[in-house]
């Protein structure tokens, strides 16, 4: 790539005024640095990539609201995590996890329990419990 | 307290934070001949690894590997320490800080606030020095950012004992030895000879063969994946490759600007032959994303784009495997 190449693109960067280095090469045929503002292709990936989480956090929404799941998966899905990093973060085995995102078995956790998903999320142990509460 | 540490913005988190600490030793390493002797260039494929709901597909070698391996080549020691308790971990970076040494960190990205808010992903293998300690701030030299910024202890802490798959556990490095005067030829052979090594393994995820696998699985992704998935998974393709801090081609860039660098200091021409073909490479693996892009902006479901793109990445494949059989030969 010619250093009078390197995309400046708009991009999520520019928002937030940094740039990138790059390297290419100058008119001499050797390598140098050049800071580039960003390159569609990429930001389209990262848009799409965060449209999916998007959508995950709506879909999530939804099955909540239909008592088809716990708050849990909604706020999991928020911290744009998995199970196996919600898991690692509240220190209980996967399949524990999951078990949580049952309504039921949702309403009978103590209130520790509740606290260390709460810790993760940031969140208290009320907003824990409703979803809508406070947004 | 603020140890005098200079920050150079590099395009890869692992290699300028080695370089800068180089630097700040006294050894003026660029970010390129890190990599290069670290032998960084890879491609992995890790279909059962998921990663944002995809599959994994690395350009890198793994996290540490690069400074390691650089490390030794050069005869630089390294200490490299793990906590499980994170007063321990700040009180053991709070000592060197003390005793004016910048250290390294490994740290996870998704609470890093100083980060624009679509980069924080649950990703646990970035780097960054720590260089100083201010009204009770750290002082951060993040190497991709154009410049340094501070972290406070709370939040220092949160991205150090980051949770999930490659978890930093607080991971504190920083030479502690080096010798009179680097000798960077046989190093750098070294670095190049393991990095054919790597390109052309006999292993169906790793480097040339990665490649051509890869690029089967994209022919089959629409149909057995469906669409949405199927553009799902080349995103992720792309954004592995062009992620924050690697820029366009990204490591193929770097990798020849570390053959022109070694091709004066072994004072062998081929090496810059090579390096110009290294650079037309990467100009392939750009127009590789450019085209993946289109397909994934459009979320079209003509599955002919896929294989175009697939074919694509064959020829890339059929390139370097050429490329890095000439390159074993040249040192």
């Amino acid at each position: 790539m010619k250093k009078s190449d390197v995309p400046q693109d708009k991009s999520n960067l520019k928002s937030s005024g940094f740039k990138e280095l790059c390297y290419a090469v100058n008119d001499n045929g050797e390598y140098t640095t050049e800071k580039s503002s960003g390159w569609e292709p990429k930001t389209i990936a990262l848009d799409n990539a965060i449209d999916d989480i998007k959508e995950r956090i709506e879909i999530a929404k939804n099955k909540v609201e239909t008592n088809k799941t716990s708050p849990i998966e909604y706020y999991m899905e928020l911290s744009k995590m998995d199970i196996p990093i919600l898991a690692s973060y509240v220190g209980m085995w996967k399949w524990r996890v999951k078990r949580h995102f049952n309504p039921n078995r949702f309403k009978k956790l103590s209130n520790k329990t509740l606290q260390k998903y709460a810790d993760v999320f940031e969140i208290t142990i009320t907003q824990l419990k409703d979803i809508n509460h406070g947004n | 307290m603020e140890i005098n540490f200079t920050h150079h913005q590099s395009a890869h988190c692992e290699n300028g934070v080695v370089s800068n600490l180089m630097k700040f030793n006294g050894f003026d390493i660029s970010e390129p001949m890190v990599f290069g002797i670290g032998s960084g260039l890879l491609f992995c494929y890790l279909p059962f690894i998921k990663v944002n709901h995809a599959p994994a597909f690395t350009y890198r070698s793994m996290p540490g590997f690069i400074f390691n391996r650089f490390a030794k080549r050069v005869g630089v020691k390294i200490k490299r320490e793990k906590f499980s308790n994170p007063i321990k971990a700040k009180s053991r970076l709070d000592e060197n800080l003390k005793n004016n040494n910048p250290v390294g960190l490994q740290v996870g990205v998704y609470n890093l606030t100083y980060f624009p808010d679509e980069y924080r992903f649950h990703f646990n293998a970035h780097n960054l020095v720590v260089y100083g300690k201010e009204n009770g701030d750290y002082l951060i030299s993040d190497p991709v950012m154009e410049t340094v910024t501070t972290l406070t202890e709370n939040e220092l802490e949160k991205v150090r004992f980051a949770k999930g798959a490659l978890a930093p556990k607080g991971h504190m490095y920083y030479p502690i030895d080096f010798p009179k005067e680097l000798h960077l030829e046989k190093a750098i052979v070294k670095g190049i000879k393991n990095t054919c090594k790597d390109m052309l393994a006999p292993v169906p995820i790793v480097g040339v063969k990665g490649m051509k696998f890869v690029a089967k699985q994209i022919r089959k992704w629409p149909k057995k994946k469906g669409i949405k998935v199927a553009n799902h998974y080349l995103g992720q393709l792309v954004r592995m490759q062009e992620e924050i801090g690697t820029g366009g081609g990204g490591f193929r860039y770097i990798f020849a600007a570390f053959l022109q660098e070694a091709s004066t200091v072994l004072k062998n021409e081929k090496l810059a032959i090579m390096s110009k073909e290294m650079t037309e490479i990467g100009d392939l693996w750009r127009d590789f994303a450019l085209d993946a892009s289109r397909i994934y902006k459009k979320r079209s479901s003509k599955s002919d784009g896929y294989n175009d793109i697939a074919t694509q990445l064959e020829t890339i494949a059929n390139r370097e495997e050429v490329f890095f059989k000439k390159l074993k030969k040249a040192v």
